[in-house]
């Protein structure tokens, strides 16, 4: 489908300032604090003061009762833009795309992105069923499986259409882990062995432990500001070539096989001006790793179905054949609530402007970075997709 | 507030719903698997909700469905977030795309078919009373009593203590027997203190696995004598009393249930509300606390509290006006009674006759349900863990006019 008009690109606007706040399992800290310690490595990172941000865009769960608004006051921040983007694993490629037209029209000059989340003891948790209202009625009352009973599905699903194994999932997890080793802040600090994820804890099958993101408390940031402003301020930066979002897409498919991205990712090639052989490197939103399977797939690295054929044939560390969720994905760093939908931009920002923290991909000049989420009743609800690229691309 | 339970309840499943949501309920409670169905588009809507997911309209019925469909996915879950499956695990569950659109997710039989497979759908109550999926493979016969995930969603007699608390009626000897033969391993049969003279009771106390209880639902002592003897082992409550004719109906003493004119005094109407309403409440208030008061280690819960109530308690029938009250009281009380016991996982379970071929009846005209009939009607809703049940041509006949319109059924009930 090509209904998209062509839209105005992203030349005179960039990204800048990555900033991941280490991640911890468990903490009696609120979102409140976790969104205001990104904001201030935003600003000692970049150099700039406070008031130099004009707009926000935040995405977190654990905020409320509190929205964005609220945060203003805590953190006294005066703001001529605001944006609360409560899409979970999409949160931050909405947040991004939004703030680049914010800034390129002059609602704004910088725009601080952040996804930020707690994660208190079960003890102290809401209850899932706050999540949605087809959760309460038509998820939680079989079985309380949450997430992890929705993704089984899909994985058994897949496997038994395409012809997936425990093994094609297993070497995914484990090449995630050896690009988190490689990373500070990944709260899995040890390799995973591929008989210690077949071994692993039943959990929902087919999926065990391994298949299964650990909820954890985190924050992941970066800005939006004209590129000019940038290179005034010699920061180094990174381009927006093309994005897309896409909501509730195919809701007609019986089970969710498939995201928006296979509505999108034609557009998504043709505004960025490459081809999926010129991507350099894929950040996908791995809370599982079928979706890995499904974006690449459908963001046109291999054809439906053909994903565990692409998953024999290739290596996924930052210098194999095809590099994966370089910092080691949500499956090896932790997913931090909305800050999982921020993991890989920011991820992928480091990668491309030089500021590296895990192993840099050599000579990379083009990232593609997914996002996914909301699971409301059986499928997740948003998907979302951007092409990053090199300052001098 | 009836009722004052015990402190220990059982974990429950996930209880709450959206108020679109409850028309699975209401339907499941009859037995029914019902689905909203656009009035403007025909779509088949599901999770429940207000708008069409086609047309955006918001005339969307509940709809009778065949549930067909095939099982396209499922999982068993090992680790739940909820203590009542996470007691119970691992629990497995669905995912069935209906033939008519919608995917569901559902409960499974615990041992079935694997997927891909076809199924039908049903909507059950579960142990929290409220509506839920489950799909069974079309090819294979699922005993839900046998299955160890579904079985908590009926209450089947089988392997339970029945107290059935008036054996001097022909229903209750019917309703004792039929206990009986769907594997009930005790029977208490309430009686009164000239029980011999009624017919049947000899030859019922003889049976094996029945003990004749003696119980007087308008004595507060006798009722509470009951709970301290046997409430902490009765599984299934099965309230039949009903006001008994004196002795020698024949000898000429009008028993008549008359209207407000016909004669029936303050007297008879005392000694129905007695019966009907005052000795729900002191069966729910000595025997509600003494079902529940069983420990978590101990034997398996109670399940069910049956209310014999009247088709006449939805809508007055003049003949029989004050009799019809005191089932209106009783239908009143026993929904207060269903909140109440819900916490502990017992189902209440309102029975609905039209006339009853019993001597009561002899004036009334046919079709009347056998006491047989009605036993068995009580027996498949335990069976099939309904909440209301209306056995009988004239039930369902007035039920469906009460349905349609309660001001129009009330007018011709007074023709
Ligand atoms: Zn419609």
């Amino acid at each position: 489908m090509s209904e998209t008009e062509s839209s105005r690109d992203y030349a005179d606007v960039v990204l800048v300032a990555p900033v991941t706040l280490p991640y911890t399992r468990h903490s009696i800290r609120t979102a409140h604090w976790f969104a205001a310690q990104a904001l201030s490595r935003l600003v000692k990172s970049s150099g700039l003061t406070k008031a130099d941000i004009d707009g926000m865009s935040l995405g977190s769960f654990t905020l409320t009762p509190d929205t964005a608004i609220g945060l203003t006051q805590h953190l006294g921040i005066s703001l001529r833009w605001l944006d609360h983007i409560p899409l979970g694993g999409a949160s931050g490629i909405v947040a991004l795309r939004r703030a680049l037209r914010a800034v390129q029209a002059g609602d704004a000059e910088v725009v601080a992105c952040i996804g930020a989340d707690t994660n208190y003891l079960d003890s102290f948790r809401q209850s899932l069923g706050n999540f949605s209202v087809f959760a309460r009625d038509a998820v939680l009352p079989y079985g309380s499986g949450g997430p992890n009973a929705s993704f089984a599905f899909l994985t058994s699903y897949y496997m038994r259409e395409y012809g997936a194994t425990r093994e094609d999932f297993g070497k995914l997890c484990v090449a995630q882990r050896e690009n988190a080793l490689t990373y500070p802040h990944a709260l899995f600090k040890k390799q995973l062995t591929l008989q210690e994820y077949l071994d692993a804890r039943l959990i929902a099958d087919p999926l065990r432990l391994f298949d299964c993101v650990m909820p954890c408390a985190g924050a992941e940031a970066f800005l939006v500001m004209q590129r000019r402003r940038a290179e005034a301020l010699g920061l180094p930066y990174v381009t927006v070539r093309s994005t897309s979002e896409r909501h509730n897409a195919f809701p007609d498919d019986p089970i969710q096989m498939r995201g928006g991205w296979v509505q999108d990712r034609e557009h998504l090639y043709s505004s960025a001006g490459i081809e999926p052989s010129d991507v350099d490197f894929l950040q996908t939103y791995d809370d599982y790793p079928v979706m890995s399977l499904i974006q690449i797939e459908d963001l046109g690295f291999c054809a439906k179905g053909e994903g565990p054929e692409f998953i024999r044939r290739h290596s996924f560390s930052a210098d194999g054949s095809f590099p994966l969720n370089t910092s080691g994905g949500q499956l090896s760093v932790g997913q931090a609530g909305c800050a999982a939908g921020f993991l890989g931009l920011v991820e992928s920002i480091r990668q491309l402007s030089g500021r590296n923290l895990a192993r840099p991909v050599p000579e990379a000049r083009f990232a593609m970075v997914a996002g996914f989420g909301m699971i409301t009743y059986d499928r997740g609800l948003c998907s979302a997709a951007a092409v990053l690229g090199k300052a001098d691309t | 507030m009836i009722l004052h339970l015990p402190g220990h309840m059982p974990a429950l499943p996930p209880a709450a719903r959206s108020r679109a949501a409850l028309g699975l309920t209401a339907a499941a409670a009859l037995g029914r698997f019902q689905l909203q169905v656009c009035a403007d588009c025909g779509a088949v809507q599901y999770p429940p909700r207000e708008t069409c997911r086609h047309c955006l309209s918001d005339r969307l019925p509940w709809t009778d469905q065949t549930g067909s469909g095939e099982l396209i996915a499922e999982t068993t879950v090992h680790l739940s977030q909820d203590s009542y499956f996470r007691e119970r695990a691992p629990w497995r569950i669905g995912m069935v795309r209906l033939d008519a659109g919608p995917t569901l997710i559902t409960h499974l039989p615990a041992a079935g078919a694997a997927a891909p497979v076809r199924v039908r759908v049903t909507a059950r109550l579960d142990k929290s009373g409220q509506g839920v999926l489950v799909a069974f493979p079309i090819d294979e016969v699922t005993t839900m009593v046998n299955d160890r995930q579904l079985r908590e969603m009926i209450c089947d007699p089988k392997g339970r203590k029945v107290l059935v608390t008036d054996g001097q009626t022909a229903v209750g000897q019917a309703l004792a027997r039929q206990m009986l033969a769907a594997g009930a391993t005790q029977v208490w049969v309430g009686h009164g203190k000239s029980w011999k003279k009624y017919p049947g009771c000899a030859e019922l106390a003889a049976l094996p696995r029945v003990a004749m209880q003696p119980l007087d639902l308008t004595d507060s002592k006798s009722v509470k004598h009951v709970a301290g003897a046997i409430g902490d082992q009765v599984d299934i409550l099965i309230n039949n009393a009903e006001l008994h004719p004196p002795l020698g109906i024949a000898a000429g003493k009008s028993a008549t249930r008359g209207g407000i004119a016909t004669g029936n005094g303050i007297d008879a109407a005392q000694a129905e509300m007695d019966i009907h309403y005052l000795g729900l409440l002191r069966l729910a208030h000595e025997m509600g606390p003494a079902m529940t008061s069983r420990g978590a280690d101990g034997p398996p819960g109670p399940i069910a509290w049956v209310n014999l109530l009247s088709i006449y308690a939805l809508s007055n029938f003049p003949p029989q006006g004050t009799f019809s009250a005191s089932k209106a009281a009783a239908l009143s009380l026993s929904q207060c009674l269903r909140a109440e016991m819900r916490p502990s996982g017992v189902r209440v379970i309102n029975v609905f006759p039209g006339p009853i071929d019993d001597e009561w009846n002899q004036a009334m005209p046919s079709p009347k349900l056998t006491p047989h009939a009605l036993a068995q009607a009580v027996i498949g809703a335990l069976k099939d863990g309904v909440e209301d049940v209306y056995p009988g041509d004239v039930a369902a006949d007035w039920l469906s006019r009460w349905r349609d319109n309660p001001k129009i059924l009330e007018r011709e009930l007074s023709a």
